[in-house]
């Protein structure tokens, strides 16, 4: 029987993977038919970034997850049997522990971008949406693998945030041992953070990285100016005057950015893996001890904004739900905000103060929710919260009232 | 003048207030009297904190996931030599490194098993286990009759205290001491009895002991640096290719 011949008339092996798979027009409708505006800047890389942080997770987590032994009698020793009797391993477990931070940095930064430009408006609401649920399962995630350690503050993390739970009424106390397995984090909560990190979450997260680049790559980028390229095409060809195709364009371009990343990246692995103790904590240098709180339990840096907006509010019920509130507002942003133009650019002082604002509420919120509980970290804290829900709440007040520039109808760009 | 500190107060008491506050977050540890910095890449005293560890602490102090085989071939010791000179319980080289103490009698002898010293650097810092095995001085309140500075009612005996010579400690009120420098309010340390080194020699006794602590944290970390630099070598090349890779593509778009 004959058959159909592909639209892209390739031949030889590619024409045969053509006629019964869509290898070319994916290629095509994903890299080099996929036309990217052209004025993209500096914070364009942390996209593509993510997803290289995401793939050295995933390949260093199976070699790590060959020698990790998911056992409270034996997982803390299994690292390190991992950093010195596997040939490498230091280097394989610092690549997958540098690379947690690593990814917070460069997913914080990917949103920041999102921030700025406006890139969850309409019509990328679902990219955006997408993307918190990223953000989400990421947290979950980064929590499970904490665990995985089974170190001092690995057990005492564990107990702390997992205790979160008890805060809810009625079910609250029940619940926590649900989820434990036991009446404290045993071999059983372990156990069952094991299965999360390596398989569950992992699973959820590539495909929602999925679902993220489809929306993407059906809507198109946005880009600094926050203009659609799609208003203005080629009538011959179709293709939008200001977008290049992402292959080769974008990829040589991803290819710098890779280049930097990993010098940083790889500088810290290689020469600082402790990242100063914010990478790899000291008291994680201790097996775990059910009977011996460490002077300070700190969360990863990476969750010290949201931490310290719990501990801001006095009601330890308010605080959960606050934490919660903090991370699930930002589902709302497409809705939120009411501005006459995407990017910062042309928005007014309103929403760059509000920016502003926001970003260093962020900083300190991060940096207090490090530090053991005091006074002026308590003051500074509850400062800090308020401006980050007002940055949010606020939006569709200040968005509206804020007064724009006019946009441009075109992306501004020039060839260097 | 006057309107700019106004301003300007609540800013600097701020500022002063964040300053002050990372400061704060370290203590818990007490004052630390000495400083130090660990250097692995001086292999002999590496070699001397093998010996001085081996001879002075394995006793009660394991390295479980220390192998004398892997400490021998890092450190550049010959298996003949480790046997006759490091090996005191086990006669295995691929043996990790465990102290014959049983940990349940221990716990009973000094109130707690003597821990794992495998990884103390990277838990600690070494510059407070320097400090720490400085810092041991008499104290009559205290069972074994010694204290620490560093780890105040620290249940074990001062092992070094023959090499150092014992001291006391004296409170300093915060005030200059006779060299003139020193405002520091830490306390100072008098000998009572001679040790069997001098002070310089116990200082190098102990920063030797250090050391090799510190490599024993990270057995690789040598070869991990080493690769590191060719990594980053690598990536320079890269990224430079890289670059101009993309500035031609790039001539295309206008």
């Amino acid at each position: 029987m004959a058959i159909v011949p592909n639209p892209h008339k390739t031949t030889g092996v590619l024409g045969w993977i053509d006629d019964r798979f869509p290898l070319t027009k994916l290629w095509k409708d994903h890299l080099t038919e996929y036309y990217a505006p052209k004025n993209f800047n500096f914070w364009y890389y942390f996209g593509s970034l993510a997803l290289l942080v995401l793939v050295n997770q995933l390949l260093t987590g199976i070699f790590l997850t060959m020698h990790y032994k998911p056992d409270a009698a034996q997982a803390w020793h299994s690292v390190e049997y991992i950093m010195r009797d596997v040939p490498w391993g230091n280097v394989i477990r610092y690549l997958h522990s540098t690379g947690a931070s690593a990814f917070f940095i460069v997913v914080y930064l990917h949103m920041y971008r999102g921030l700025m430009y406006g890139s969850y408006r309409k019509p990328r609401e679902l990219i955006w949406v997408f993307g918190c649920l990223i953000f989400l399962c990421l947290m979950a995630e980064a929590f499970a693998g904490y665990v995985l350690p089974w170190g001092q503050m690995s057990y005492w993390g564990a107990q702390v945030i997992i205790s979160l739970f008890g805060a809810i009424p009625v079910i609250g106390p029940d619940l926590v041992i649900w989820i434990q397995g036991d009446y404290i984090p045993s071999d059983a909560t372990l156990n069952r953070l094991f299965s999360l990190h390596v398989i569950a979450i992992p699973f959820v997260l590539v495909g929602l990285v999925v679902a993220h680049l489809i929306a993407l790559h059906e809507v198109g980028s946005n880009n600094p100016d926050g203009v659609e390229i799609k208003k203005h095409k080629d009538p011959a060809t179709g293709i939008p005057l200001d977008g290049i195709g992402f292959h080769p364009y974008y990829t040589v371009k991803d290819l710098v950015g890779v280049g930097v990343f990993l010098m940083i990246f790889l500088g810290v692995v290689f020469f600082a893996p402790d990242g100063g103790g914010y990478f790899l904590e000291r008291p994680n240098f201790q097996e775990a001890n059910p009977l011996v709180t460490p002077e300070h339990i700190t969360p990863a840096w990476y969750f010290g904004a949201f931490y310290a907006i719990l501990r801001a509010i006095p009601d330890k019920l308010m605080g959960v739900i606050g934490m919660g509130a903090a991370v699930v507002i930002f589902f709302a942003l497409p809705w939120l905000d009411r501005s006459k133009v995407k990017s910062i650019r042309y928005k007014g002082w309103m929403f760059k103060t509000a920016l502003a604002l926001f970003t260093i509420a962020f900083v300190l919120l991060s940096y207090f929710g490090m530090q053991p509980p005091s006074e002026i970290g308590t003051l500074i804290s509850r400062i800090g919260t308020f401006v980050y829900f007002a940055f949010f709440l606020l939006m569709p007040i200040y968005s509206k009232l804020d007064k724009t520039k006019p946009e441009p109808e075109r992306v501004t760009y020039e060839a260097h | 003048m006057k309107r700019i500190n106004r301003y300007l107060r609540p800013a600097l008491l701020a500022t002063a207030a964040l300053g002050a506050l990372p400061a704060h977050a370290a203590g818990g540890h007490g004052p630390m009297p000495y400083s130090f910095e660990p250097d692995t890449g001086n292999l002999a005293s590496v070699q001397r904190g093998a010996r001085n560890f081996m001879n002075y602490c394995s006793g009660c102090h394991s390295m479980a996931h220390l192998r004398y085989s892997r400490l021998g071939a890092d450190l550049g010791i010959p298996e003949d030599m480790l046997a006759k000179n490091l090996m005191f319980t086990s006669d295995k080289p691929g043996d990790h490194i465990m102290s014959a103490m049983p940990a349940e009698a221990s716990a009973g002898w000094f109130g707690a098993t003597p821990p794992d010293l495998t990884v103390t650097t990277r838990m600690r810092q070494p510059q407070w286990v320097y400090n720490y095995l400085m810092t041991f001085y008499l104290d009559d309140n205290r069972p074994l009759g010694t204290n620490n500075l560093i780890l105040p009612g620290a249940s074990m005996p001062n092992v070094l205290g023959s090499l150092q010579g014992w001291q006391v400690m004296e409170e300093a009120h915060g005030e200059q001491d006779e060299g003139g420098h020193g405002a520091h309010a830490g306390p100072s340390f008098k000998r009572v009895s001679e040790g069997s080194l001098s002070d310089k020699e116990f200082e190098k006794f102990v920063a030797d002991t250090v050391n090799f602590m510190v490599y024993a944290a990270e057995p690789g970390r040598a070869d991990r640096v080493s690769m590191g630099m060719k990594v980053i070598l690598f990536l320079l090349l890269f990224t430079g290719l890289a670059w101009l890779l993309k500035r031609e593509f790039w001539k295309d778009v206008h």
